[in-house]
């Protein structure tokens, strides 16, 4: 016995699916922008996972070949995600979402 | 067929506009306008070897054609740029590219002081190219690239001085009124097309030509009458007319260049080249005839009482115009084509002789005040004297022989009559006498003008005079490369004609491959079951008589009324005031048709205007956008601006999308 | 007894997940959210993916994360948020309320296309999921999206350096 046959695939989706609405939740919630950018990375990590379950579940490998992208584009998200925070502290010296708000229509 | 050089003729005018509109402003004056002759010289130059070779081959081989490209080629339609060279196009485009060429000489002396010069040299290159493309093509589509194309031009250059306003009506007024003639082109080309499956003229005309019968005359007929509503147009006839007495607002030159050489030749030209379809289609042919008697005797009516110099020259133009169709109508299409090559010299020589005086008179164009000009315009005297007596038809003048050829054929044809002949004597006495009363009135009797500009007549400059000489010449002596027989038979005609290397109608047997001879209108006639009337060469010079008697006639009556008695002439139009004013008021044709066709257009586009566009159309724009505006408000609070909200809404749609995408 | 360790390392992975969503202090999410990588990169390891759960330990738990520590550090906003109370109350009900209309979504899509228990093939390929395999799937029917990764990372880094370098008035 081991991991595969003791825990079926639906576990692994409802995992993944707890994880992102926590990520959704949070992002929901919360003010500050670097924690919101922090459950976004949860959400992604949720996804990643169902692509890399559903990869061996199928057993082809190119769930694991999105992963990689998606972790790609995470990080250059938040690279400029972060010089973006920088760039607003240092007009403002305060950071609150809800205080940014000057697009409104 | 192995001249290969026919696509020089349009191409070298063609190089002289890019030149001058590109890079004129940056040449020389006399640069630019030794360009622009010199591209029209060239012209001349391969039209005159083309002429040569044609004359070289046997009779019955006399075309030569080249294709360039395809241009259009789909479906039924095939078309491609090609140009044909026989004896009809190859006098033309001789005719076109000689005179363009002396005008454009004369241009660069007249119009030395305007400040658009390149400008100016541009167009008139433009206008050869497109007359050249015109008579060159060898099917209805790219002859009608041409016949657009002087459109074009005769719009840019009497509109040239658009500074004033009179100037730039008459441009538009010219484009306008052709455009109703254009219309009738194409849609005369689109029957053809339709009937016959081809614009090519070789296939139209071989398909005439094997199957005479086939087409139903009425087809023809309709196919023929819009083809002569195009060349009424462009030709300056009885109704579309009136463009052209508007066209002098233009530089004298383009006047010269418009009424001899190119743009009005071109109706005339486009019936003789589709002649084959004419003779086929009598009512047409009848309805050509008539039309042209009608404005010749029209116009040479309002000629008499105008006082413009270039106005009475201009109604003279459509007056000899209405000669040419008359003959074609007669079926003597060489004749006109004829006609057409003798107008062109000595109409040309008129309006720069009147140039020449306008130029010395600066800018004055009313007869009314000139008068005595010859004791110091020596030259330009006795080349316009010259160009008179041409165009009155005394004996061995150019005009003569075209014109007693004309009256011969509207005489004897089958299509004739004596009220065709009756109508073209009279309309010959009419244009003797007023171009005597505008020469005598311009060049002799007592000077009227004010000191101040008498002081400043001048002859003109070696540039102008010269080519008013060489124009004379060709006024006297073009008539002797198409001499009548019965003429002939008078021993030193006959002998001078010999001299010319002539023989009696050398012209129009060289144009017979082209444009058919009496007797081959004959047959066609006899197949559509006419009678044909014989002839003989002593009617002919019976009314030859009677034309010369009227014509002097008509210009020692000029020379009584203005020379010997000024003011008699005053008396007669007092005797008959309503007459004359008639006259001086041209019918009342420009107030008739602002009337009938020019108000109702204005009211019609007033309505659009103020109805359609503005209530109707401004209306339903207006209104999407303030629909827009208003829903655009009601969502607006929708952008808090709180990226949260959307956060909630993008989940929102995650959710929505799930559900639908599992249901 | 071999799903235990998944049950514990699941636990672990939502308790911080919670935990992040959950403190009043930044930095410790940020240190929960280092915790729910790993375990996830555990999962990876366990689910064959030996490349990925490199990758994950690597750029995720290590450059990813201290990229966020730093720049809280940078700008000295440890603790700064107020407490969650001062959401209004309607905003976390609504969120709360979507998240579980999500999951819920989520569950019952499982339950009916799980039909109960699917398990996964015993029988897998000896290289799944080695860096080979990653490798040359990436040269070769990834080529096209792994050289437009380059731009993207390219586009990232030119921005990331004008928005730091820009002195906005």
């Amino acid at each position: 016995m081991d991991i595969y046959s003791a825990v079926p695939f639906s576990a692994w989706l409802a995992l993944s699916g707890l994880l992102f609405t926590i990520g959704a939740i949070g992002f929901l919630i919360r003010r500050d922008p670097i924690v919101m950018f922090m459950c976004i990375e949860l959400m992604l990590n949720a996804g990643n996972l169902l692509l890399v379950a559903s990869a061996r579940y199928r057993a082809v490998m190119d769930g694991q070949i999105y992963v990689f992208f998606v972790m790609t584009v995470a990080a250059a998200e938040v690279a400029v995600g972060l010089a973006i925070i920088v760039a607003i502290f240092r007009q403002r010296l305060d950071i609150d979402v809800d205080e940014m708000s000057e697009m409104r229509g | 067929m192995d001249f290969k050089y026919l696509w020089l003729i349009p191409l070298c005018p063609l190089i002289g506009v890019f030149i001058n509109a590109f890079i004129g402003h940056l040449l020389p004056r006399k640069v630019s306008g030794a360009i622009a002759s010199l591209a029209v010289l060239g012209s001349l130059i391969v039209s005159v070897m083309g002429l040569l070779h044609l004359l070289g081959l046997p009779e019955d081989q006399r075309v030569l054609h080249q294709s360039l490209f395809d241009w259009i080629a789909t479906g039924a339609v095939h078309t491609q740029v090609a140009f044909v060279l026989d004896p009809l196009s190859a006098v033309m485009v001789c005719v076109v590219s000689g005179i363009g060429f002396l005008i454009h000489v004369y241009s660069m002396g007249y119009m030395a002081h305007d400040p658009r010069y390149p400008r100016f040299f541009a167009y008139m290159n433009l206008f050869t190219f497109a007359m050249l493309l015109l008579v060159l093509a060898d099917n209805f589509l790219l002859m009608y690239v041409g016949w657009e194309g002087v459109a074009l031009c005769s719009y840019l250059l009497i509109g040239f001085w658009f500074e004033r306003p009179s100037a730039a009506a008459a441009g538009q007024k010219a484009f306008i009124v052709n455009r109703v003639g254009d219309w009738c082109f194409i849609l005369g080309m689109l029957f053809i097309f339709v009937t016959f499956g081809s614009l090519t003229f070789q296939d139209v005309f071989a398909k005439v030509a094997a199957a005479p019968l086939a087409v139903p005359t009425v087809t023809m007929t309709i196919i023929c009458l819009l083809l002569f509503a195009g060349a009424t147009g462009k030709s300056a006839q009885i109704p579309l007319y009136v463009w052209l007495p508007d066209a002098m607002e233009g530089p004298t030159p383009v006047s010269a260049l418009i009424h001899a050489a190119t743009m009005v030749t071109a109706g005339v030209y486009m019936v003789a080249r589709c002649h084959i379809l004419f003779v086929h289609a009598p009512v047409a042919l009848m309805v050509v005839a008539g039309i042209g008697a009608a404005t010749a005797l029209f116009a040479a009516l309002i000629g008499l009482v105008q006082n413009d110099i270039k106005r009475v020259l201009a109604y003279s133009t459509v007056s000899q115009l209405g000669y040419m169709f008359m003959a074609c109508g007669v079926g003597a299409f060489a004749a006109g084509i004829f006609h057409v090559m003798t107008h062109a010299f000595f109409k040309a020589l008129l309006f720069l002789g009147s140039g020449s005086v306008i130029h010395a008179m600066h800018d004055e164009q009313d007869i009314r005040r000139m008068g005595g000009l010859s004791r110091w315009m020596p030259v330009t005297t006795w080349t316009f004297w010259i160009a008179t007596l041409a165009i009155a038809g005394i004996p061995l003048f150019s005009g003569f022989i075209s014109k007693d050829q004309i009256l011969w054929y509207a005489f004897s044809s089958p299509l004739g009559g004596v009220v065709l002949w009756t109508v073209g004597v009279v309309t010959a006495l009419l244009t003797a006498f007023y171009m005597a009363r505008v020469t005598y009135k311009t060049f002799h009797g007592q000077p009227r003008m004010d000191e101040e500009t008498q002081r400043h007549i001048h002859e003109s400059p070696a540039s102008m005079s010269i080519v008013l000489i060489l124009l004379a010449v060709g006024a006297v002596f073009a008539g002797f490369l198409n001499m009548p027989e019965a003429l002939m038979k008078i021993a030193p005609i006959g002998w001078l004609t010999h001299l010319f290397g002539a023989s009696a109608e050398t012209f129009s047997d060289f144009l017979a491959p082209s444009v058919g001879t009496q007797a081959d209108v004959a047959r066609a006639l006899e197949m559509l079951h006419r009678q044909i009337v014989p002839t003989s060469h002593v009617w002919e010079m019976r009314l030859m008589g009677v034309t010369v008697v009227l014509s002097v006639l008509g210009i020692y009556a000029g020379y009584q009324m203005y020379v010997r008695k000024p003011g008699s002439a005053w008396s007669i139009a007092r005797s008959a005031p309503w007459l004359y004013n008639l006259l001086l008021n041209k019918f009342y044709v420009d107030e008739f048709y602002k009337a009938v066709v020019v108000r109702p257009g204005m009211g019609l586009a007033y309505f659009l205007w103020r109805g359609i566009d503005v209530l109707v159309i401004d209306a339903i724009v207006n209104a999407v956008a303030t629909i827009v505006g208003i829903f655009s408000h009601l969502f607006r609070g929708l952008q808090t601006g709180y990226v949260r909200n959307y956060a909630a809404g993008m989940v929102l749609g995650a959710i929505v999308v799930i559900w639908v995408l599992t249901r | 007894m071999t799903w235990i360790p998944f049950v514990l390392i699941a636990a672990v992975a939502v308790f911080f997940a919670l935990y992040l969503v959950l403190s009043k202090n930044a930095v410790h999410g940020a240190l929960s959210l280092v915790l729910v990588l790993v375990s996830l990169a555990i999962f990876f390891l366990l689910l064959g993916a030996e490349f990925i759960f490199i990758v994950q330990v690597a750029v995720y738990a290590g450059a990813i994360m201290v990229l966020f520590l730093f720049v809280m550090m940078l700008l000295n906003v440890g603790g700064a948020e107020g407490p969650l109370r001062e959401n209004p109350s309607w905003q976390l009900a609504a969120a709360i309320v979507l998240g579980c209309v999500l999951l819920f979504e989520a569950a019952l899509h499982i339950a009916r296309a799980g039909e109960g228990v699917r398990h996964f093939p015993q029988a897998i390929a000896a290289d799944f999921g080695s860096p080979e395999r990653i490798g040359q799937l990436l040269f070769s029917s990834y080529l096209l999206p792994f050289e437009i990764t380059s731009l993207v990372l390219l586009a990232a880094m030119i921005g990331a350096v004008v928005l730091a370098l820009r002195r906005f008035p």
